[in-house]
């Protein structure tokens, strides 16, 4: 295993307390896999990718374990090191992640000079090889545009240009495509399943669109309020989804191949983490409800090969710590 | 079908691009050109495209708030674009539109009882007795409590706002509601949620939706008919069956097959168009998509914009391959 | 059809807008003891006949530079008045010159800024050029042009002070309303039947007020010492009358001889000009429901 991520919490001081925006997250990535993380707005995945690379606010506990070693117990320095070099991340924005007074040129070569110790002629042919390898037209002219001049797939290439240019092993993408169109997030989804093939990287994509994850991902987890509520191979979750959070978002979704008269509803709303029901997390809004549900929060359990957070599956509850 | 609720004729839209030092344009961005399409009574009209392709500024030329530059816009007969204000503004009664961004759509500093009640009062619909009582029955429609009305909008969360939107919209009895990407802001759970109430409104109103959306799965679910736009276009129209089933415009395929596929186990043969989305300023006088089009003829180029044409009853395209 | 019909029995909150928005000021400590202060001031300014030892303009050369003592709590001036009393006759002055001013200003910039926001076009060139004209000429000469224009005297001279004003206003007003304009909700508006002037007075400008707040009540304070300068320049106040800015301005020789002629007049301002800021503050968060339910 390439990254192995055991009991992951981050917590953010709030007003009115301390909030767990990540609880107790484990998972691993091998090189060359595609590791899916889906959920809501809240359900903390965002914070979970932020927290591996050591750039929440909040206070994170737990292991991050990259080749064996625990990232937490890294310096500042060492992790910048990491950061773009080992370890790349692509934002949900690219008109905002690129600086707009610096010229492509400029802000790709910084981050290639930074990371391999390369002379200034070599990391410019190293910069304008990568926009190729992302597939940006004519690359010799683009790399002098500054990023005003280019269009928002456009952006995004240079970004995973970027995030690419030091061959990561590591490459999370937060939201990769979901400020893209359609046909642009097609050409950006298929882009990141070659260069993985091609570069033998391994990939945690974090997304909230599940047609997404079902074109490239090879395995999911899918978070809740913080918590791993389920954990499968692709082809399992969708042609067997076993948490009823699951089951419920696989089928609210408008198909396009059949007609459906009606959507199914999951009933309410995401609670609010500062305010969540005793209990499973999901129970307010579950059409499974049991008792129990509402007292306990039952373990992350594997069942047939995959794990389940759920009582329907097994009776096995979280110890509280 | 059923009767003709709104015909749009020839519409087009220009903003000036850039202009030169005494304010005249100097380049053009099209953002709708030259485009005709029919709303029946009760039915609900899909538009898809990519951002910028013209969507949101139809809905916005439908609901009044742009003036066209060229084009007729007909409602139960009556010519839109010729009306005085005052006329418009009691038009505007009949048209409503639900926004995006359920964020930015809502009065921060009214409450959501105000916001509902707004529309009732300045269109003098009932007298001030009543008002609060036909506010609650609207946020009851939409799935909110009474005592909702009280609160302001930043206590609530992305889908009860868009409710708010809503019910803001039937507050004064619209017959056309212009939809305009109201779920693509929301999650996947609280869509549904929306999605539903939607088509449900739409049975016990007996409204007609112009349906704007980039997703298609969402148009899909929700519409009878389906536009699709490009660069300001109209290049295919079909009723949702056949569009989605046989799509004729070498765009059409393109997006149908970009969709990413909820079933892992099905690979789908993808056509990845290349290039991005081309600037709607200045656009060729030859078909729109030429630049990006796989199936491109020698000639495309060198011919007119294709119009569009009735290839099967009930289904138009606008390309020179069916010609 | 609603899944949040459960909480229906949640009890109703019928609190009318004006009680929630002076319940939020109470809370905030910091805008009470502004508001203390300044109904304290608005009534030395009121009763300030009864409440001055001293006839303000009795000089007395004998007297003159007296320390802060018993019988002349703030000292005397190079003439022999009393600072007290002075302080006291001149708190209507300055008190009526600071909100008169700023309130002309900022109702005359407000709607020339939300005509040239609102509507654009040549309206908005015209009036923002004229604007920046005046923004050009600095404020004071600006002032004294318009004295020359209108005469001498208190009264005029707060026109005059809040002519030159405007058009600050006016731009902050502009500005904000170009981005608020072009809002969804603003376009909701029109969409459900609002005219313009609604829209305007209803839904744009309530959003642009915590800006304007906060930039009126620093503006007292610069119409209060302008008010000084146009004073000194032999334009506004007339002496003998005190006034606050005047006295400031007529001590300066005596910063180091005599520190007391100069401290208390500009505690006065101070005293005044953060009292209406703390007002303003809490005002701004009170006024708005995002911060008021906190």
């Amino acid at each position: 295993m390439m990254l192995e991520v055991k009991n992951l919490t981050t917590e953010f001081k709030q007003k009115k307390g301390t909030v767990r925006a990540v609880n107790n997250v484990s998972f691993s990535v091998a090189p060359g896999e595609i590791l899916a993380i889906v959920g809501e707005s809240g359900s903390g995945k965002s914070v979970t990718s932020l927290s591996i690379m050591g750039l929440t606010p909040g206070k994170v506990s737990g292991e991050i374990l990259f080749h064996g070693e625990d990232l937490r117990k890294k310096s500042v320095k060492e992790m910048q090191d990491i950061r773009g070099d080992k370890i790349s991340m692509i934002f949900q924005e690219p008109m905002t992640s690129l600086n707009p007074v610096h010229r492509i040129k400029d802000q790709l070569c910084e981050t290639i000079i930074r990371h391999m110790d390369l002379s200034k002629e070599d990391a410019l042919k190293r910069a304008i090889e990568m926009l190729t390898l992302v597939g940006i037209p004519s690359p010799e002219k683009r790399i002098n545009d500054y990023p005003h001049q280019m269009s928002g797939g456009m952006r995004q290439r240079v970004m995973i240009a970027m995030a690419l240019s030091c061959h990561p092993e590591l490459l999370i993408a937060d939201e990769p495509t979901t400020a893209l169109d359609v046909t642009i997030q097609a050409q950006i989804m298929e882009l990141i399943y070659q260069l993985r093939e091609k570069l033998n990287m391994g990939v945690i994509l974090i997304t909230h669109d599940l047609g997404v994850v079902a074109e490239s991902a090879d395995r999911v987890i899918v978070m809740y309020c913080g918590r791993v509520l389920e954990e499968a191979s692709v082809v399992d979750l969708f042609a067997n989804p076993k948490h009823p959070y699951t089951k419920g978002l696989l089928a609210s979704i408008p198909r396009i191949d059949d007609q459906q008269e009606r959507l199914y509803m999951i009933r309410g709303m995401v609670p609010n983490l500062a305010d969540m029901p005793a209990g499973c997390s999901f129970s307010d809004r579950c059409d499974f409800c049991m008792d129990k549900c509402r007292q306990k929060m039952p373990k992350l359990k594997e069942v047939d090969g995959r794990a389940v957070r759920c009582f329907l599956y097994h009776d096995e509850e979280e110890e509280t710590e | 079908m059923a009767e003709v609720l709104v015909e749009v004729k020839n519409l087009s839209k220009h903003f000036a691009a850039e202009t030169d030092f005494l304010g005249r344009p100097t380049s053009v961005l099209k953002a709708v050109d030259n485009l005709s399409l029919t709303i029946y009574k009760q039915e609900a009209l899909g538009l898809v495209g990519e951002s910028g392709c013209g969507k949101t500024t139809v809905g916005k030329l439908i609901t009044n708030l742009y003036q066209p530059t060229n084009g007729t816009i007909l409602f139960e007969g009556k010519d839109l674009t010729k009306l005085s204000a005052k006329e418009r503004r009691s038009y505007a009664r009949d048209i409503q539109l639900i926004f995006q961004d359920p964020y930015a759509s809502l009065n921060p500093r009214m409450t959501v009882g105000d916001i509902i009640a707004e529309p009732i009062k300045i269109n003098k619909l009932l007298p001030a007795n009543k008002v609060e009582e036909r506010v609650n029955y609207l946020l009851n429609c939409v799935g909110l409590a009474n005592h909702h009305r009280n609160r302001y909008p930043h206590e609530f969360s992305g889908g009860q706002r868009q409710r708010v939107g809503i019910a803001r919209a039937l507050a004064v009895e619209p017959k056309l509601i212009v939809c305009d990407e109201p779920v693509s802001a929301l999650d996947v759970s609280i869509q549904a949620q929306v999605l539903n109430l939607l088509d449900d409104l739409k049975d016990e109103f007996g409204l007609t939706y112009l349906f704007i959306a980039h997703g298609l799965n969402v148009v899909k679910h929700i519409s009878d008919r389906v536009g699709v736009m490009y660069l300001g276009q109209l290049v295919e129209l079909a009723d949702k069956e056949e569009l989605y089933q046989n799509p004729m415009h070498p765009y059409t395929k393109a997006l149908l097959s970009a969709i990413p596929n909820i079933d892992p186990t099905v690979k789908k043969q993808r056509i990845i168009l290349s290039g991005d989305v081309p600037s709607p300023i200045d656009p060729p006088d030859y078909c729109h998509f030429c630049g990006r089009c796989y199936q491109k003829k020698d000639n495309c180029d060198a011919l007119a914009s294709p119009q569009l044409k009735e290839v099967k009853p009930g289904h138009f395209v606008a390309c020179h391959l069916y010609e | 059809m609603s899944e949040q019909n459960g909480q229906e029995q949640v009890l109703e909150k019928p609190e009318s807008q004006l009680k929630e928005i002076w319940y939020s000021l109470c809370r905030n400590k910091g805008a009470l003891i502004a508001l203390g202060i300044i109904v304290f001031l608005i009534f030395v300014a009121i009763f300030r006949d009864f409440l001055m030892p001293y006839d303000p303009n009795y000089s007395d050369m004998g007297k003159a530079f007296q320390r802060p003592n018993s019988e002349h709590w703030f000292g005397t001036d190079q003439l022999g008045r009393d600072i007290f009393s002075r302080i006291i006759y001149g708190t209507r002055i300055s008190l009526s010159v600071g909100l008169i001013a700023v309130t002309f200003a900022l109702t005359v910039g407000t709607v020339l800024g939300s005509i040239a926001g609102y509507f654009g076009g040549k309206v908005d060139t015209v009036i923002m050029r004229c604007m920046d004209m005046m923004l050009a000429v600095p404020s004071i000469l600006l002032a004294i042009t318009f004295m020359a224009a209108l005469g001498k005297g208190i009264d005029k001279a707060i026109i005059a002070i809040g002519l030159v004003s405007i058009p600050e206003y006016a731009r902050i007003v502009r500005g904000s309303i170009l981005s608020i304009k072009e809002s969804d909700y603003v376009q909701a508006a029109k969409v459900i039947g609002n005219n313009d002037m609604t829209i305007i007075f209803k839904h744009i400008l309530p959003n642009v007020l915590s800006s304007l707040i906060v930039r009126a009540t620093l503006g007292i304070s610069t119409a209060v010492l302008d008010t000084a300068a146009l004073g000194f320049l032999g334009l506004g106040v007339q002496p003998p009358i005190a006034e606050w800015g005047d006295m400031l301005g007529r001590a300066r020789g005596f910063i180091f001889s005599a520190p007391y002629t100069l401290i208390f007049p500009g505690m006065a301002i101070s005293l005044t000009v953060l009292a209406f800021n703390m007002l303003g503050d809490g005002l701004r968060d009170a006024l708005d429901p995002k911060s008021r339910n906190k």
